[in-house]
């Protein structure tokens, strides 16, 4: 303020300043000197070096996102493959015991069957001796039948029946 | 102390240093301001990014964000063609930004509050604008002037207007600049005389009655800073649009 004061006296007379035609020269000239200085300096080196700088940033934090996503991909494979491996040992494991346990139930039931088979034959054996053993007694039982029948009669009579007479008779009353 | 609120406008040789023609050349107040603006941006941004970090510190910051607001304003208002531009726009923005910043610092002189030179920035903007859209679109750069969808009765009016309207760009431009600088600190400078009246007009009670336009004068700063940047905003913006203009005529 107190620089003013001195010019004042010249102001006062002198139109507004800046309608003062003598200093656009002067204002023209530097300013000419002075945008193209900052035009120049700007698009020449200031501009691309904070470019550079804005663009270093800007790749480094894409390259980083980029790293971390990748990372996060393989950990979710191994995770993905180490289930899967769980997995499969899991139905392996289930696929052998039940294998194992249709082949014991095979193999115990094939042992019943050859047991049961063993059985039956013994039983069906033991049956025909039975049968030809009753069938031996039986046939003794006719012969004792007749000659007792044919003594009793003798005995009673005095006379010796015909023997086929007897036989008829025995053969009558056994069946 | 009651000085003339047009006196800070005075233009001051400092050294005269010879004649082109006619005309005298000096250097004055205003070309000082200009060198140091020069070498304030230029020198802020060479050492905001010589140790050139991951993570900014806050000169590198500064520097950054004023790129990505200039970046962003040229894309969004004139696309990616625009971007060839961005060292004019972003030279335009940030010039005029620490100019009108300098202002703002009492005693300092306020370069963009001359017509000469708010007139040499719109002209330098609107022959960009002139030659670029001639050069890359030749004849249809007139098209400008001639928008489609519309009635071809009204064809007439239309195309004077817009012809008007082109005119009155480099007009608007550089009177809207230097009227607002022009004004704001003259509104400045008139409260700061008041302070100064009162207190020597009624003596003790005129310091207390000057709180009242001393508070004035601190609400009247805070706009006038507002105003410093947002026309050095307003500057660039326009230049963008009319860019945008030479790139895409015929709208």
């Amino acid at each position: 303020m107190a620089t003013n004061t001195t010019t004042q006296s010249q102001t006062a007379k002198a139109p507004f300043p800046p309608f003062q035609g003598e200093t656009f020269p002067s204002q023209l000239f530097w300013l000419v000197i002075c945008f193209v200085a900052l035009y120049v300096l700007l698009s020449r080196v200031a501009l691309p070096r904070l470019s550079h700088a804005i663009e270093n940033r800007q790749s480094r934090i894409a390259g980083d996102l980029e790293t971390a996503s990748r990372l996060r991909n393989e950990s979710e494979a191994a995770q993905a493959s180490y289930e899967k491996a769980l997995a499969d040992a899991r139905a392996k494991a289930q696929a052998l015991a039940s294998e194992s346990q249709a082949k014991a139930a095979a193999e115990a039931e094939a042992q019943r069957k050859q047991l049961e088979d063993g059985l039956k034959a013994k039983l069906e054996a033991a049956e025909k001796q039975i049968a030809s053993t009753k069938s031996a007694a039986m046939s003794n039982v006719r012969g004792i039948a007749v000659d007792t029948a044919g003594l009793i009669v003798e005995r009673l009579t005095g006379k010796t029946p015909a023997k086929q007479s007897v036989e008829r008779a025995v053969d009558a009353a056994l069946h | 102390m009651a000085a003339d609120p047009i006196a800070q406008f005075q233009i001051k040789k400092i050294v005269t240093l010879g004649h082109i023609g006619p005309y005298e050349i000096a250097l004055t107040n205003s070309a000082v301001f200009m060198i140091a603006a020069v070498v304030v941006i230029v020198g802020g941004i060479l050492a905001a990014t010589r140790g050139q970090t991951l993570i900014p510190g806050r000169f590198q910051s500064i520097a950054e964000i004023t790129y990505e607001f200039v970046a962003g304003t040229v894309r969004s208002t004139a696309g990616n063609e625009g971007m060839k531009f961005f060292p004019l726009v972003f030279s335009l923005f940030t010039f005029i930004l620490v100019l009108n910043m300098f202002g703002m610092i009492p005693g300092f002189f306020t370069v963009m509050s001359h017509i000469a030179i708010t007139g040499a920035l719109a002209a330098l903007v609107i022959l960009t604008v002139i030659i670029y859209g001639l050069y890359k679109n030749g004849f249809k750069f007139f098209k400008l002037f001639w928008p489609s969808g519309v009635p071809l009765f009204v064809m007439p009016l239309i195309v004077v207007i817009e012809i008007l309207s082109f005119l009155s760009r480099p007009l608007s431009l550089s009177v809207r600049l230097f009227a607002n600088m022009l004004a704001g600190h003259i509104t400045l400078k008139v409260f700061a005389s008041f302070i100064g009246l009162l207190a020597t007009a009624l003596g003790v009670a005129g310091w207390a009655v000057g709180i009242l336009p001393f508070g004035m004068l601190i609400a009247l700063t805070a706009l006038e800073l507002l105003v410093a940047f947002l026309q050095a905003y307003v500057f660039t913006i326009l230049t963008c649009l009319y860019l945008n203009d030479a790139i895409h005529p015929g709208h």
